[in-house]
Order: structure tokens, then sequence, then C-alpha cells
């Protein structure tokens, strides 16, 4: 008996003890984070006290269903010599247990129906937000606005494969969040470019697909300024587990002052489009734009993914300048390879095809500029 | 007319005898259940600890895939059919399947299909990587050359599902022995009437939604593909009026089951026999009308949301009949915890810890935060494994004995059972936690406020495998050298198949028994 509840303990302990010395390398709180977060919104706040109501109501039957079971269990064993009724039937019995279920449902519904009333409720609102699920990023355009970006997961690859320390936030990372001001009544408008994805703050109690060819509707009103995180919820290929959203909630006068930045930065980028670049300039651009863009597919050595995603190794990257213009901007109907032509700047599409013309070995030493990229849209 | 088996591998190829073909049948479960369970291996191994350490994203996906793929088409449904094929006809006093030529001809296709879909692993490209749900258009424009041989095993598998409910519906209303009325007949073959008329009713339906996938990628329709006028919710529709009443075909043999073990074990009859009866029936019509509560985040107009929610929350009540019955019929019995009654007791209380958490995804705006999570994962696990899974271990310890004739070694089967109960729960309960945090489902590498309940679960699920292992060490020693069992097999066993010898002979109830 002692040994056996030695085993046990060891055997209950060790993933403990594994943990524990994991732990000791987790610079990071929040380990055991149990529960859903009560969040910053009123329909997020809605949603959790539905979820603890709930989640009372299923601790309270299972402590009476599972109290009279283990009480029989102690009590009617045969070892202690007790002889068995012989009772099977009771129809008042049935009746009180459907009876009383159905109550509870009932209880629990009203909230639930008001709560859903609540999270229909996306009119009047003071900002337009599209939300664009990309495989594997999400795209923002406020609508009102004239702003539009990409918002890429930045968590460096060596931290994935671990060749260098986890960061805080890792996974839960872009290179631009999306910014929102405090206390607005905020409509988001959800779309996808390719296939399903979903858009899930668990702060904001926002979770909604995006369906290619339609358009969803949600919304939040963030009452605490400060950064919340959540990731794309719906299987939507390969990186589904690589596409997180960060939204930042700024006061108001930061929030417009962020805007005016983010319209002022377009112009520039327009701006670049009338430059003429060196191959150099262009070259080690197209290599930054290519990492953030293409190597999910194309992979960093230009090799693809045999069956899946093409090689760019000779092909049409050492064909006409055309061809691969029109690969690049207008995407491959049907196949993963999307128009890139709306997704990035004339510049970085120029930079981005003179370093595929040139780099992995395709020494075709030509380049193309922001200005031919502009044409060959206006034409086609 | 009393023959015994063909010598040699014809007796297998050509047997029409149901205690073969079921035989067959919970052999070919067990090889799939360890396959899909080596997949679901890989995938906690990954899931260990955050980082990308064993397999690449893509192939990620594909374990995931698979393991859901084959563990529900491959393992749980096969392994009930198999035990309908043993134990029916044997129940009701026939002699065989109403139709045993068929019969032999839905198992056969099976090892088929589950060849063509394992072999798409291999081909470029790689094999299914959409998630077991196949949402289009991640599985029609957007999926591996190799889809189109998942869509062919598909079909191939539903044609099996359809002629073994047909047999089994064929054989329960015409070959019941004389004063088995249906309101005599035991649960388990009440709960496999009504299966089997739900896979009749959805099979064909999961058959057309792939033959639509098939469509839009060959043949230039546009189904689900919005810029040809088509809508990829409806895939999500037409899959879940199929999947939702699936849940139910893994479950409702299960209680059929659990329903014949507990009076055994609690030397008691089954309380509330009629209203269980009912209580079935009205969870297999009230599964046609939840679907969309698979579908609570897609978008759907106010109304269509609220229907779902409604009509989810009242299955839980049938459900929750059947759980008061068990307790009930435990109560004040006389009760011993041989192996069987240990998985059935197990069964209970951690089905009704799953139904307790779809109680709470039924809850519309809550499920907006848990849809799409582990607490999901968590909540289909608690009602799958220690459900659907521990009902068949539970049956296959119950009558072993009478298929093999021989007693297995009860030491063995308690140490599985608990070694299992533990891996069970350390794998499973920290999924609630972690998905109530923020983990969504599906994802090869986490943060690391993921990585505690993540690094417990894959503790779990190695020692929940090992536990697997101990099982096919006990049942293949038990056929080899158990010691003899009597054909009463238990103190208190009740029903026909315990009235003929152990083991069952090849020809049973040649000549119908007269019942009562
Ligand atoms: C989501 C995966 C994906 C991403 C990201 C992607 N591509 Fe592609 N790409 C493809 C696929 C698939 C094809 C093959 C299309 C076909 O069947 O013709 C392709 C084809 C191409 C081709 C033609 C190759 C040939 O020789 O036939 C070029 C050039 C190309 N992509 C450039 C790019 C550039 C530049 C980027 C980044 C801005 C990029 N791709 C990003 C998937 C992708
Ligand atoms: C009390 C009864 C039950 C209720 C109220 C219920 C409710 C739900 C709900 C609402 C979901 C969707 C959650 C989401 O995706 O957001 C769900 C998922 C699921 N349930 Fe249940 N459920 C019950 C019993 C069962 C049973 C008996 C089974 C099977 C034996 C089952 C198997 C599943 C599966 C497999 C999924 C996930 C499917 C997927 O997305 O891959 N459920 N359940
Ligand atoms: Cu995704
Ligand atoms: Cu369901």
């Amino acid at each position: 008996m002692l040994m056996k509840a030695k085993r046990l303990t060891a055997l209950l302990l060790a993933p403990v003890v594994l943990m524990m010395s994991h732990q000791a390398l987790a610079e990071e709180g929040g380990r055991w984070s149990y529960n859903m977060p009560e969040g910053v919104t009123p329909v997020s706040q809605t949603i959790y006290g539905l979820h603890m109501q709930m989640f009372w109501w299923c601790v309270a039957i299972a402590v009476v269903v599972f109290g009279i079971m283990f009480y029989s269990m102690i009590r009617h064993r045969k070892s202690r010599g007790v002889k068995p009724a012989n009772f099977h039937e009771s129809t008042t019995l049935e009746i009180i247990w459907t009876a009383i279920p159905l109550v509870i449902l009932i209880i629990m519904a009203i909230p639930a129906t008001k709560g859903l009333i609540q999270i229909y409720d996306a009119e009047e609102a003071e900002l337009d937000i599209m939300v664009t699920g990309y495989q594997w990023r999400w795209r923002y355009d406020y609508l009102d606005d004239d702003v539009s970006f990409f918002s890429n997961l930045s968590t460096p690859r060596e931290q994935i494969q671990g060749l260098e320390p986890k960061g805080p936030h890792y996974l839960l990372e872009v290179d631009e969040p999306l910014v929102i001001p405090v206390d607005t009544k905020v409509r988001f408008l959800l779309t996808a470019a390719d296939v399903i994805h979903s858009w899930w703050v668990p702060d904001l109690g926002v979770k909604k697909d995006t369906i290619p060819g339609f358009i969803n509707e949600s919304w939040a009103l963030v009452t605490e300024p400060g950064t919340y995180r959540g990731q794309c919820a719906e299987l939507c290929g390969r990186d589904h587990g690589f596409m997180p959203i960060v939204v930042e909630v700024l006061p108001k006068e930061e929030y417009e002052e962020w805007l005016a930045a983010k319209r002022e930065e377009a112009e520039a980028i327009r701006a670049l489009t009338e430059q003429t670049f060196t191959f150099d300039e262009l070259y080690d651009r197209g290599r930054d734009v290519y990492n953030r863009w293409c190597v999910a597919c194309h992979q960093g050595d230009g090799q693809g993914v045999p069956g899946t995603f093409p090689g760019l190794i000779g092909g049409i990257s050492v064909g006409p300048v055309e061809g691969h213009l029109d690969v690049v901007v207008n995407g491959v109907r049907g196949t993963t390879m999307q128009a890139f032509g709306s997704q990035l700047s004339e510049v970085d599409i120029a930079a981005v095809i003179t370093y595929e013309r040139n780099a992995w070995g395709n020494n075709m030493g030509d380049m193309v500029q922001p200005i031919d990229v502009f044409n060959f849209k206006q034409d086609n | 007319m009393a023959h015994g088996p063909a010598k040699g591998i014809s007796r297998w190829l050509f047997t029409t005898n149901h205690k073969d073909i079921g035989s067959m049948y919970l052999w070919f479960s067990f090889a799939m259940f360890l396959v899909g369970g080596l997949f679901a291996l890989v995938v906690r191994a990954e899931l260990f600890e955050p980082g990308m350490q064993i397999v690449d994203p893509n192939f990620f996906n594909q374990m995931t895939t698979m393991h859901g793929l084959i563990m529900v088409f491959g393992a749980i449904m096969p392994a009930f059919v198999g035990l309908a094929n043993w134990m029916l006809p044997m129940m009701i006093g026939a002699p065989d399947m109403a139709l045993p030529r068929m019969n032999n001809w839905s198992f056969w296709i099976l090892p088929f299909a589950f060849f063509m879909l394992l072999s798409t692993l291999f081909m470029e490209g790689g094999g299914p990587n959409f998630g077991w749900t196949f949402y289009a258009p991640l599985s029609t424009t957007f999926a591996p050359p190799s889809v189109t041989f998942f869509i062919f095993s598909v079909h191939i598998m539903g044609i099996s599902s359809i002629m073994g409910a047909i047999n089994i519906i064929a054989t329960i209303l015409n070959m019941r022995a004389p004063g088995m009325t249906l309101m005599k007949m035991p649960l388990f073959v009440w709960t496999w009437l009504i299966t089997a008329y739900l896979l009749i009713a959805v099979m064909p339906v999961l058959a057309g939604v792939v033959t639509m996938m098939l469509m839009d990628i060959h043949f230039g329709t546009s189904f689900f593909d919005a810029a040809g006028g088509g809508d990829p919710v409806l895939f999500q529709h037409i899959f879940w009026f199929f999947g939702h009443p699936e849940v139910y075909i893994m479950i409702l043999p299960a209680f059929g089951i659990v329903s014949a073990i507990i009076p055994t074990f609690a030397r008691k009859p089954l309380f509330g026999y009629s209203s269980m009866v009912y209580a079935t029936a009205s969870i297999a019509f009230l599964s046609f009308i939840v679907w969309a509560h698979h579908m609570f985040t897609v978008g759907m107009p106010i109304a269509g949301e609220l229907f779902f929610m409604y009509a989810t929350m009242l299955i839980a009540v049938p459900t929750g009949v059947k759980v008061f019955n068990w307790v009930a019929t435990m109560f004040k019995g006389a009760m011993t915890f041989e192996t069987p009654m240990l998985f059935a007791i197990g069964f209970v209380v951690l089905f009704t810890i799953g139904g307790l958490s779809g109680l709470m995804l039924a809850i519309a705006p809550a499920d907006f935060q848990y849809h799409d999570t582990y607490f999901v994962v968590a909540h289909f696990h608690y009602v799958l494994v220690p459900g659907a899974l521990f009902s068949i271990i539970a049956a296959v310890y119950y009558w072993l004995p009478k298929w093999s004739g021989r007693m297995y070694s009860e030491i063995l089967g308690k140490t599985h059972f608990w070694v299992a109960f533990v891996g069970l729960n350390l794998t499973f309960f920290p999924m609630h936690f972690a998905g109530l945090a923020g983990m969504p489902r599906r994802i090869p590498d986490y943060h690391m406020m993921f990585a505690n309940w993540n690094m417990i679960s894959s503790v779990g699920a190695f020692l929940f495998a090992g536990a697997q292992l101990l099982f096919l060490y006990i049942i293949v020693t038990t056929i080899i050298k158990g010691r003899k069992a009597t054909d009463r097999v238990w103190e208190n066993s009740e029903g026909l198949e315990w009235t003929v010898p152990s083991p069952a002979p090849y020809h049973t109830f040649s000549t119908p028994p007269e019942v009562k």
C-alpha cells in the first residue's frame, strides 16, 4: 500500500516538477491564467457575467448529482453486505428531474437573450473600421479617414525556432497595431480576401468570422486606454497560429495625432512612386518586403514548398517583366497567390520584383521602378 | 446446418457471420485508434512547450486533421458497428444479421477508404490540412491536391455506414425472437436502432457536401465561392446539419452500453427504462435542429442565433434525464466495481462534466468567447473520450468473456482504468483553462501564458497512450490464456446473450428462444 501511494505521488508530482524547472525559464507572470478576462467593454463584461453565472449553475448541478452518486457508491456497495432494492420506476421523479433543469435553463435564457441583443446592436457607431483577413495578416481600413495598413506578426523567427529567448509578447505582437480612441463606439466591418478567418480580441468581447465575399459586423466601446491582444480564431491554413491582433486604445487627442501622422506617412509613400531608385536601394528594400510578405510561402531561399508553393528560381522571375508584374499585382486566381497590387505600395512591388529577378542565382540584372508599376496598373 | 468457420484467410474475406464481422470491425477500429492516437501524440509533443520544435506548421495541421478524421470515422464509429454486429443478434435472439452479405461488404470497403486517406500523407502537397470540419474555401480552392482522395474516401466511409445502418434496422425490426416486443428490447438495441436512423438521415448529407466540394474543385461550380455567386457559410450549414447528429451517432450507442452495465453491477434493474427510450428519441429529434450552435460567430441574423441557442439548451434536458436515471439505478443497489463498472462510472461522471461545459457553450453570447478555443476542445473530448471511448472499452471488458470464453485479469483491467482516468483528466481538464485564458484551437505554437496547461496536457496524453497499450496487452493475453469464463459471466447479468455458452458458438439462436 505504501509503495503504491509513493508511486502515485511520484506520478502526480512529475508534471509539477517538470513545470517548476520550466517556470524558472520564464520571466512572464500569468502562466496559470485560468479564466476568461472580464475585459474592457460593456459587451465583454456582459459575457463574463453570463459565463460565471452559468459556471456556478453547473457547479451546483455537479455537486448534487455527484454528491448522490458518490454517497451511493460508498454506502450501497455489496461488500458492506447491503441487499439491493428493486424499485425501477417513478413518474414523479422523472417529471421533477425534467422540470428542474428546464427552470434553470429558462432562468439562464433571459439574460443570455439580453446579452445577444446587446452584442447585435452595432447602430450609431462613431468610427467605422474595415477588417480584412488575409493569409496570414490583417488589414485595417479607416473608412472615413483614408488610412489603411496591414498588420503582420513581428515576432522574429529566431524566437519561434528557439534560437533566441522569447519576448514577453511572443506571437502576440505586430508591426502595426490597430489604433482606436477610448470611449468611442467603433464599428468593425469584417471580411476576408482568401479563406475564412476569425477576428478575436478577448478583452473586447469581439469574435467574428471574416468571410470572403461577405461583410460581417461587430462593435466595441473600450473604456480603458491600453494594449489588448488577440489572435485569429478560425483555421486558415499554414500560419493560422501566426496572425495575431493587437489593438491599441488611445485617449482621443492622442488618437487624432496618430491619425494625422498616419495620413502624412501615406502621402510620403505616394511621393516615393515618382522617385527613381538605384539598383541597390531597390534590391535591399525588396529583400525586406520579401521577408515580410512572401517568405511564408516561397521560403527564404526561394525554393518554395514542393507541391504547394512554387519556387521562384527560374520560371516567371526570369521571363519578361510584364509577366512577373502581372503575377504579383493581379495574383493567380483560384490559387493562394494573392493580388498584391492592392496590398503593397508601388515602391514595394517594384522592389520585391527587382529582388526576385536578382536573388538566389536569378541574374537578370534588370530592375523595375515604382513608376513602371504605376503605369502597369493603369494599363491593366 | 451447424457448420463451423471456414479455414484460413477465406474465413475472414468471405465471411457473412455476424461474430466474425463484428470482430473484424473491432480489431480494425482498434488499429485506427492507435494510428489516430499516434497523430495526437505528434500534436501534443509539438505543443509540449512554446516554440516550434518538431514539425512544420503545415504538417501540424495535417496531424490535427487526420487525428480528428481517423478517430471519428475510423475508431469510434466502426467500434460501435462492431459491437452492434456481435451483440444485436444475440440480444434479440436472432441467428445473424438480416443482410449478411451486405454486412461483409460494408466492412471490407472500410480498410480501403482508410488506406487511401492515410496515403494522402505521402502525396505531393501532403494530406488534408483543413481540420476535420474541412471548411470551404480552405478545403476547396486552397486545399492540397490530395483533397480529391480525401473526398473519395469520405464517400466510401459513408457508403459503409449507410449499409451498416440499413442492416441494423432490418435486423432489429424483423428478426426479434417471439415475445421480444420493442419495449422489451435492451437499451443497447434501442439506442442503436435510433442511431441507425440518424446515420441514414445524415450520411447522405455528408456525401452531398463533399460532392459539392468536388464540383467546385474540378468542375467549375461555385457552391462555396462568393466570386461565383456561392457562399462559404453554406458549406458550414450543410456540414453541421450532418455534424451535429454525427456527434449523437457517437454517443447514443454509448448510452445503451452504460445502461446495460450499470444494472448488472448495481444488482438492480435499470431505473426508468421507458423514460430512457423516450429521452433517446427526443435527443435524436433535437439533434437535427441545433446544428448552427457550431456557427454562432459566422454572423447569423439574431433570430437564428436565438433559435439555435434555445434549441441547444433544450437538448440538455433529455441528456440530464439519462444521467439522473443512471444515478437512480445505482442508488440503493448492491454495487461491486469490476472493470466494466469502473469504466461505466467513469463515463457517467466525466460525460456529465462534458455535458455541463456543453451547457455553457450553448449560451450564445458566451460562445463568442469560447468558440474555436481550447475550451471547445476540452468539451468535446470530455464527451468523446470518457464518453464514447470509455463506453466502448467498458463494453469490451463486459462482453469479452462471452466472445472469447476467457476472463481478463481484474488487476490489470483496474490498472488500465486508473491510468487512463488520471491520464485523460490530466490531458483534457487543463484545456478548459487554456481555452478560457484565450488559447485558440488548431495552433502549433502559443504564448507563454498557456505554457503550463499545455505541458500538463502533453504529459497526460502520453500517460493515456501508455494505458491503451496496456489495453492491447490485456486483450491479447486474455484471448490466449485467460482463465475460463462461465456462461453467465457476471453474478447478476440479464439478457439473452448470457443464456448461450461462453465462448458464444459460431451460430447462436438457430432456433429462436422464447422471451418470457
Ligand atoms: C499564400 C502563399 C503565397 C504568398 C504569401 C506569396 N505567394 Fe507567390 N505564389 C503562390 C502560389 C501558390 C503560386 C503559384 C500560382 C500558380 O499556380 O500559378 C505563386 C506564384 C508566384 C510567382 C510565379 C512563379 C512562377 O515562376 O510561376 C511569383 C513571381 C510569385 N508568386 C511572387 C510572389 C511575391 C513577390 C510574393 C510576396 C509579395 C508572393 N509571391 C507571395 C503563393 C504565394
Ligand atoms: C448537453 C449536451 C451538449 C450540449 C449543450 C453541447 C453543446 C455544444 C456546442 C454549443 C458546441 C459548439 C461550441 C463551439 O464550437 O463554439 C459543441 C461542440 C462540440 N460538441 Fe457538444 N454539446 C453537448 C453534448 C455533446 C455530445 C454528447 C457530443 C459527442 C459525443 C458532443 C460533441 C461535440 C463536438 C465534437 C464538438 C466540436 C466540433 C468541432 O468544432 O470540431 N457534444 N457542443
Ligand atoms: Cu486563422
Ligand atoms: Cu453540436
